[in-house]
């Protein structure tokens, strides 16, 4: 019978109160990593998005929002760039590469991108099923997308105006989906690739007017830093919704978002200034559910030092008595200090738990295909660590007010 | 075995002076005098639970009056079993987890064999496995004795143990003890008021 299986044998004899302790402890440690875990992904989700991506370039408006749009594909685009302008940009020598973005139509929900092939290398997509998409009618589809709307290789989709379910068909201009990709969890895996131009021919803008004997509109240019080939045509008239751009050096950092802005029609965002941003807008969110579970854990601390600080009450013969058959002062204070560690740390354990739990629950419903609710962050060492020294904190005063009293006082009054 | 000479406590500003008293090994001895009188303050001189102001207190050639607090939670452990008035046994453990702490407590190794066989000769073998508030009084009052008993201490003492008894139960528990610590090789050492239990002990110190 040594002092820790005591201590145990002790909190499980009053099964209510330390289930109280318990679940309270719990909690507070359960929304604290919940937030860490969440932020982490966060933070991950958004890094994988934006990597390789050091500016985008899009029209006038929030740039936030163009970050959003443009990168993560969740909001709306702030409207179309002239493809001249973002010709002219491009050449500039402080950019090393740059891809086309053509937004604005979607299928089921689901956004259909126009850009080139460098839009899927740069998250070093792989082809699961067929091949890539070429100028004609064509589309690869993420992986998400495939799954969730059995597209499968050789259907035809029709695109529908708008980026929410339910706009207007594009009945006349169907795309065949001419491959899928493997998931590369990002925001690729719930997109569909076509090519830009074929963005153009869904709008049936300018690629198909017949313009006889106007042959240098029709004449085709190669705007290689683009990737594109568009007639002179196109190139007067057609518009993209944004550029994602690559630095030449880090002299760019400073220097193009100025140019840029300068740029009547454009306007520059910058994904970790954007992000960063975004963070410091919902870290007022975190930050208020943080301070509510530091009350819960609070809370629960002062639970742990009632329920020792009561039973010590009712315990202090047992304890003068084991002290009378030759435990030492210092055993006495290890014993309510180990039992105020058990709680807590019993607590915390159910508070990773379902952290972790409520985690992979979450996960499964977002359509995330890698991520399990089973990783672990170094974070999570410092909570465990921090729920120690509460344990310890709580059960500190009870356990000097044991090790301070007199055996014989108290049992002479026995 | 036990030798007083010349011991001196103070509570505060009332001082008490003990006289000189000795009991021999294997002999018993009784500490007899009326409520406040400085009994259960001599018991516990004795037990080792404080520390006299002055004088001399000798166990076995050992003078407590000199040792630590350290010195005297592992002298206490080791060689000395005390059976206080009320059991106050640990109350979320069993019978023979209360003995077996007593091992621990006392840094003796646990002994299985030992804690059974005690537990046997108080007449309590079927009720090793139960929980401490599944027992009577006067069962919880022998799982006392064993505990005091179960290290094998040199000196047994038992402070006002027939305080709330009748007659019958008074001489049984007196009966007991004694038979238990001869048992067990310990001298006995009983503080009471207790007038019936006077007859059953020759050396009484009367306070």
């Amino acid at each position: 019978m040594n002092l820790i299986t005591l201590s145990f044998k002790n909190v499980l004899a009053k099964p209510l109160s330390s289930l109280l302790s318990v679940l309270l402890f719990g909690f507070g440690v359960s929304i604290i990593v919940s937030i860490l875990l969440v932020s982490t992904f966060l933070k991950n989700e958004i890094s994988k998005n934006a990597q390789g991506v050091d500016l985008v370039v899009g029209a006038k408006g929030s740039p936030l929002q163009i970050i959003l749009a443009s990168i993560f594909h969740i909001d709306f685009p702030t409207g179309n760039i002239k493809l001249s302008d973002a010709n002219q940009l491009v050449k500039n020598r402080l950019i090393e590469s740059a891809i086309p973005l053509s937004l604005g139509d979607s299928y089921k929900g689901y956004r259909i991108v126009g850009t080139t092939k460098s839009y899927p290398e740069l998250y070093q997509a792989v082809i699961a099923e067929g091949d890539w998409f070429d100028g004609d009618m064509t589309a690869t589809v993420g992986a998400t997308v495939a799954r969730n709307t059995g597209l499968s290789l050789g259907d035809q989709l029709q695109s529908a105006h708008g980026l929410a379910e339910g706009g207007d068909a594009h009945d006349e201009h169907p795309f065949t989906v001419v491959g899928i990709m493997k998931p590369t969890g990002s925001a690729l895996d719930q997109l569909i690739l076509v090519s830009v131009g074929s963005v153009w021919e869904v709008h049936g803008s300018h690629g198909e007017h017949d313009h006889e004997g106007d042959s240098s509109a029709h004449q085709m240019v190669s705007l290689e830093r683009l990737g594109l080939e568009v007639t002179n045509e196109q190139l007067e008239n057609e518009e993209i919704t944004s550029l994602l751009v690559k630095y030449r050096s880090p002299m760019a950092a400073v220097q193009l978002p100025r140019i840029v802005n300068g740029t009547s029609n454009l306007q520059a965002a910058s994904p970790p200034y954007e992000t960063a941003r975004l963070f410091n807008i919902i870290g007022v969110g975190v930050d208020v559910v943080n301070v509510l579970a530091l009350v819960i854990v609070i809370l629960s601390a002062t639970s742990v030092f009632i329920a020792l600080f009561n039973s010590l009450k009712e315990r202090k013969y047992e304890l003068a008595i084991m002290r009378s058959m030759g435990a030492s002062r210092l055993k006495i204070f290890a014993l309510i200090i180990f039992e105020g560690i058990l709680l807590t740390i019993i607590g915390s354990l159910l508070g990773f738990g379902l952290a972790h739990l409520g985690f992979s629950v979450l996960n499964s419903s977002l359509d995330q295909v890698q991520s399990s609710g089973l990783f672990f962050i170094s974070e999570e060492y410092l909570v465990m660590v921090g729920s120690l020294c509460v344990g310890i904190f709580a059960s500190v005063i009870p356990a000097i007010l044991a090790y301070r009293s007199d055996i014989s006082e108290t049992l002479a009054r026995a | 075995m036990l030798q007083v000479e010349k011991l001196k406590h103070s509570y505060g500003s009332s001082e008490i002076s003990y006289p000189d008293w000795k009991v021999e090994k294997g002999d018993s001895g009784m500490i007899l005098g009326s409520s406040g009188s400085g009994k259960t303050t001599l018991l516990h001189l004795i037990g080792g639970l404080m520390k006299p102001t002055s004088g001399e207190l000798h166990i076995d050639g050992k003078n407590l009056a000199k040792m630590t607090a350290a010195e005297l939670d592992r002298f206490r452990g080791q060689h000395i079993g005390i059976v206080f008035q009320k059991p106050h046994l640990v109350r979320s453990l069993t019978v023979k987890e209360n003995l077996s702490l007593a091992q621990t407590l006392g840094k003796k190794t646990r002994d299985n064999e030992r804690i059974n066989q005690i537990l046997d000769n108080l007449g309590l073998g079927e009720l090793k496995g139960r929980k401490v508030h599944q027992l009577s009084q006067g069962q919880a009052q022998r799982v006392s004795i064993g505990r005091a008993l179960v290290n094998s201490p040199t000196l047994l003492l038992a402070d006002e143990p027939t305080a709330s008894l009748d007659d019958e139960n008074c001489d049984k528990v007196i009966e007991m003890l004694k038979s238990q610590a001869e048992l067990s090789q310990a001298t006995l050492i009983v503080a009471t008021h207790d007038q019936r239990v006077k007859k059953e002990f020759s050396n009484c110190l009367n306070l």
